[in-house]
């Protein structure tokens, strides 16, 4: 099914830089042959004098391209680049810094993967790697993704509802929330045998949802973006995405969902409880204690002079499909 | 070839060294910035290296007094004044490029933030202190203060305590970073501790003047 999204939050032309710069500079990539390495040169150029000499040894890791129902964009979102997709990314078992998992996570090997969907439910099931791409159509869903440290990103994801993945396996009365787990291997996620680089966070992952949050239409399991499977920095193979809330919601690399009576404990909640809520619905009337939420700024093409700084809206825009659900609740106190 | 190189060769060629490492970085990061060659989030990169950039300068900067002493190279602290100056212009920088490429020069944004946000007030306080510093190095004005120079340029230790628990509280997990240079701030006061000590002693005693 393909789901309208209201218009208000549109970006305006005027709003970012033009696309042209960026895209030359993938053009002129393609010129040298580097296609690909398009992530690893943005990087070289910033790095210090120790990477230039070990930048040419990594293998890029290797995506393929997917069938899926394209997304029309009727709202028209402009799009953040796909190397900017792909190159800033919050996954801390790949390093804490934004471009780290770009070039730590490169080895990562997804293919056989395993994830299990268990707990209250009829008919608890384990996918393998194939099964997620093919149990279900695929569709692609551009979304606006909004951090809680007040940036955001426009993705052309490609996945499946989360709603038809927990319909196969039939939750029963009891099952009020859903936890998500991230793998758990310190061979193969340097983060996690490293506290420095892991930024210091408990391991494994773990997110959670509320059941009619996991069945709403806008939570979608994402495969791919940009029209390939996931690069692994993004959460390869499977990943969350709860379009509303903030990214740390929006769990990578999951190996297990299972479906629970009681509202479960999450990473980043845990870590600093004032800070970091179970439900983190984007509030720009809810400010994160050591920064605004009123706006944020749109990562887009252009460098340091792009005038990107843009209104957050309630629900990051999705309010029409979403604040039914939050009807009842004091949004200040459930942040 | 030490031996043979006169002092006043030696400020020269240190001070040199001391414009080449520290200028040429800012060049290179505003290029990168200036052209989206910088990752994803140039403006994160570029508030993250000056701020950071800013610490490294404050705390060399308190390095060469002990090093002056403890090695009886006394020409050494003829760079202190370079160095800080240095340490000024990444922290004014700093300050810049959050107000004019994070905020977007959001005025009420800017000041809201810097009133409400304890880590980012503290951070302002030193960049203020800072400036005096920098204004009051000009040898004409040095001259006109006689000894409350002095007394106005012992701040600088209040300033790296201030510039690196704002570090600490800025950031958001992994705490080993913020912490490990909370550790060298100590430190580098511990070589001052008489000198410390006697500071805030007389800040007591010139209450009763």
């Amino acid at each position: 099914m393909l789901i309208k999204i209201s218009k208000r939050s549109d970006l305006k032309e005027s709003d970012i830089t033009p696309e042209n710069v960026y895209m030359n500079r993938r053009e002129l990539l393609k010129g040298m042959g580097f296609l690909g390495a398009g992530a690893l040169l943005a990087n070289s150029a910033s790095a210090n004098a120790i990477d230039w000499f070990n930048k040419d040894e990594i293998a890029q890791f290797k995506t393929t391209p997917l069938k899926y129902k394209a997304d029309a964009n009727t709202d028209k979102l402009i799009l953040t680049p796909e190397n900017k997709v792909i190159t800033h990314n919050n996954f801390y078992e790949f390093g804490a810094q934004k471009h780290q998992p770009a070039e730590l996570a490169q080895g990562f090997n997804v293919n056989p993967w395993q994830l299990s969907i268990s707990g209250e439910c009829d008919n608890p099931i384990t996918l393998d790697y194939d099964d997620l791409f093919t149990m279900f159509p695929l569709r692609e869903e551009i979304r606006r993704e909004r951090c809680v440290e007040a940036w955001s990103m426009v993705v052309p994801w490609i996945g499946f509802s989360l709603a038809d993945l927990l319909k196969r396996v039939a939750p029963n009365s009891s099952a009020k929330y859903l936890v998500f787990e991230t793998l758990h291997d310190p061979e193969k996620m340097p983060g996690q045998s490293d506290r420095r680089l892991g930024g210091g966070i408990d391991f494994p992952y773990v997110e959670g949802l509320r059941i009619d949050e996991a069945m709403n239409p806008l939570t979608l399991m994402s495969v791919g973006l940009y029209g390939k499977t996931l690069p692994p920095q993004n959460g390869a193979p499977i990943r969350l995405v709860v379009p509303w809330k903030y990214g740390f919601k929006s769990i990578k690399s999951v190996v297990s969902i299972k479906l629970v009576s009681e509202q479960p404990q999450t990473t980043w909640h845990k870590l600093a409880p004032r800070e970091y809520g179970f439900y983190a619905n984007v509030n720009p009337n809810h400010d994160h204690p050591r920064w605004s939420q009123a706006t944020e700024r749109r990562i887009t093409s252009g460098g340091l002079f792009s005038r990107n700084r843009i209104e957050t809206l309630p629900f990051n825009g999705y309010g029409e499909e979403v604040a039914d659900m939050y009807k009842a609740m004091d949004l200040n106190k459930y942040y | 070839m030490g031996n043979k190189l006169t002092t006043s060769h030696k400020v020269l060629l240190l001070k040199g060294v001391i414009h080449l490492t520290a200028f040429l970085p800012l060049l290179n990061l505003y290029y990168l910035a200036f052209n989206d060659l910088l990752g994803a989030d140039p403006v994160q990169r570029v508030i993250h290296f000056t701020g950071i950039g800013a610490l490294n300068l404050l705390l060399i900067t308190l390095t060469v007094s002990p090093m002056a002493k403890r090695f009886k190279q006394g020409y050494l602290l003829q760079v202190r004044r370079v160095l800080g100056l240095y340490a000024f212009s990444y922290a004014f920088m700093h300050v810049l490029n959050f107000l004019a490429f994070d905020l977007q020069f959001a005025w009420s944004l800017f000041f809201s933030e810097v009133f409400k946000r304890p880590y980012i007030t503290i951070g302002m306080v030193a960049f203020i202190l800072l400036l005096a510093l920098a204004v009051t190095s000009v040898n004409s004005i040095k001259r006109k203060m006689g000894k409350s120079w002095q007394r106005l340029h012992n701040v600088s230790y209040l300033i790296v305590i201030l510039v690196s628990v704002h570090f600490y509280w800025s950031v958001k997990s992994e705490l080993m970073t913020p912490l490990f240079y909370l550790l060298i701030t100590s430190g580098l006061l511990a070589f001052r501790y008489k000198k410390i000590k006697t500071l805030i002693l007389s800040m007591f005693v010139n209450k009763t003047r």
